[in-house]
């Protein structure tokens, strides 16, 4: 399934123009707040008739200015989680499950009891939507939404109102559905951390415009998009499979890179899973250190080198068939005489890990 | 003065349940009619929507007698309604219920409306995105969300359908078991001075 979308639209001074499409899997469309993000989803879902625009999915046309077709929102069969969950308030959750679910009658479902369990909901169908926390409200928000049966999900920032602990509590749950259930989701948000937690697609977003868009891990090692998702949170994604729980407690891990050592995992040995590692992380030497504390040194060669606004620079390097970024000082960058090609070792400083799933 | 006559002989029991079935009747009119209006009213835009507006809220800013002069001339033989109805509505129930209806309107319809506009438009997106069709919404997210307001709508035209005068006499008169209201039977009592004011 792969939605396929060009929009054209004006409002309040501001202008959206943007094309991109978005393959299977989890598309994420990042960028601050009043980039044109929510505008776009609306126009997916229906809720909004853009000025000029073509939505496609697969070869079924929901919308094309040219030749006068909408589709209606209801005949979409397009799911949408909303920021603040918006469940119906004279319902209880198990109503609200079923809502989408009983206009959906033709064709076969998920199955509920699936679904609830994936989610955790299971305690609470009998209350109403009143009586649940922030957290429990947008599981079951995605929850009616799935269940509605839809070829594509979309959701508006579903965990930007909620706190650190209640967004942990969701991540997973997200993750389960990617890798799960096979719909494809196009999921707006503005946080680094869960485009690289969730993202398979990335579209960079900035003023109405599409600024990058490419599988995840080549967009976020994108030193030119860097500053888009600011400098702090610059960095790369690598993939990785654990192989080993040493004697010390430490976890083994390999990717195209080299091995790697991280005192903690979420998955099993086998399984494979998700690193992020941010360019402020990332040393880099001309020779291998000796006797250093750092674990995890990876060889590599210098892609590209982008001097920052400041007395910063960005070092894209490839190691294997990945990519890393390094932010480092304007005068390092000179006194390596760091250039294209030129081999380095990257050390790293720090480590953030997700389960991915093994088909991604 | 004169002997009072029991307060509740035969005529005055036709007449309690005249005006019941007048104000039930005349409730359940405006439910089905004000209802889809408010609606309307509440999601509609433009010139049409200022228009209708003013006038479902003419009856509070007209005197009733002069909105039941307007109808019973409406009503009347000689109106282009009774042509096009081949019977004239004035001094009939069906005509106090038209007449009802229109004056209670704006009781029932505001009450609505203002529940449909405090509701928003995002439940029946909501809705949308859940492959409910526009109907099938109303029904089962507008209507549900809206019951607080239809509710005091529906009390707000059954009480002021029954506590109406003006309107009701210039319509209806006052004939027994056919358009003798409540009201209309107080004032004939006082008139005629059977219950005791002094």
């Amino acid at each position: 399934m792969t939605l396929s979308v060009t929009l054209g639209h004006s409002f309040g001074g501001f202008t959206l123009d943007v094309a991109f499409e978005a393959p299977p899997g989890v598309t994420v469309l990042f960028g601050r707040s009043g980039c044109g993000k929510t505008t776009v989803v609306n126009a997916v879902a229906g809720l909004l008739r853009p000025q000029r625009g073509r939505i496609m999915l697969d070869d079924q046309r929901l919308l094309d200015t040219n030749a006068r077709v909408a589709v209606p929102p209801h005949r979409r069969r397009i799911g949408y989680v909303f920021q603040d969950a918006r469940l119906f308030p004279h319902m209880t959750v198990r109503q609200n499950l079923s809502y989408g679910r009983w206009f959906a009658r033709r064709g076969n479902g998920p199955d509920i009891g699936h679904i609830v369990d994936l989610l955790g909901i299971g305690p609470l169908l009998t209350r109403r939507p009143g009586l649940l926390s922030g957290g429990e409200r947008q599981r079951v928000a995605i929850g009616r939404a799935i269940l509605s049966n839809p070829r594509l999900l979309l959701m508006d920032e579903p965990l930007a109102a909620l706190d650190e602990g209640r967004k942990a509590e969701i991540l997973p749950y997200l993750e389960r559905l990617r890798d799960g259930l096979g719909l494809p989701i196009l999921y707006v948000s503005h946080s680094v951390a869960e485009v690289a937690r969730l993202a398979t697609t990335v579209i960079l977003l900035d003023g109405g415009r599409v600024r990058a868009a490419g599988p995840a891990a080549c967009v976020l090692s994108d030193p030119q998009a860097a500053p888009l998702f600011g400098l702090r949170e610059a960095g790369a994604i690598l993939t990785a499979r654990v192989t080993a729980r040493e004697a010390d407690g430490l976890v083994r891990l390999d990717c195209q890179a080299g091995t790697l050592w991280l005192p903690d995992a979420p998955a099993a040995p086998g399984n494979s899973v998700r690193l992020r590692v941010l360019a402020q992380d990332v040393m880099l030497a001309l020779t291998r250190p000796e006797e250093i504390s750092a674990l995890n040194v990876l060889a590599g060669t210098v892609q590209e080198v982008i001097p920052g606004a400041g007395h910063d620079a960005l070092v894209r390097l490839r190691v294997g068939d990945d990519a890393l970024l390094a932010r480092i000082t304007a005068r390092s960058a000179g006194a390596l005489a760091l250039a294209p090609g030129r081999p380095v070792f990257a050390v790293l400083k720090s480590v953030a890990v997700a389960p991915e799933s093994m088909g991604a | 003065m004169t002997e009072t006559a029991p307060l509740f002989d035969a005529a005055m029991i036709e007449t309690i349940w005249l005006t019941l079935k007048l104000a039930v009747i005349s409730t359940a009119v405006l439910l089905l009619v004000g209802t889809p209006l408010a609606w309307w009213l509440s999601r509609a835009g433009g010139l049409w929507k200022e228009i209708v507006a003013t006038l479902v809220a003419l009856p509070i800013v007209l005197p009733p007698t002069v909105l039941g002069f307007y109808l019973l001339i409406a009503m009347g033989p000689a109106s282009p309604l009774t042509a096009l109805l081949g019977r004239k509505l004035s001094f009939t129930f069906e005509g106090l219920v038209v007449g009802s209806v229109i004056y209670s309107l704006p009781f029932v319809v505001n009450p609505i409306r203002n529940a449909f506009e405090a509701m928003g438009s995002r439940p029946m997106e909501v809705a949308a995105t859940l492959r409910a069709s526009p109907l099938d919404a109303f029904f089962t997210v507008a209507l549900p969300l809206a019951l607080p307001g239809i509710f005091t709508g529906a009390i707000l035209g059954f009480a002021h359908t029954v506590g109406e005068f003006g309107v009701v006499l210039m319509i209806g008169g006052g004939i027994p078991g056919q358009t003798k209201v409540l009201s209309v039977q107080i004032f004939d009592y006082v008139e005629t001075l059977q219950c005791p004011t002094r």
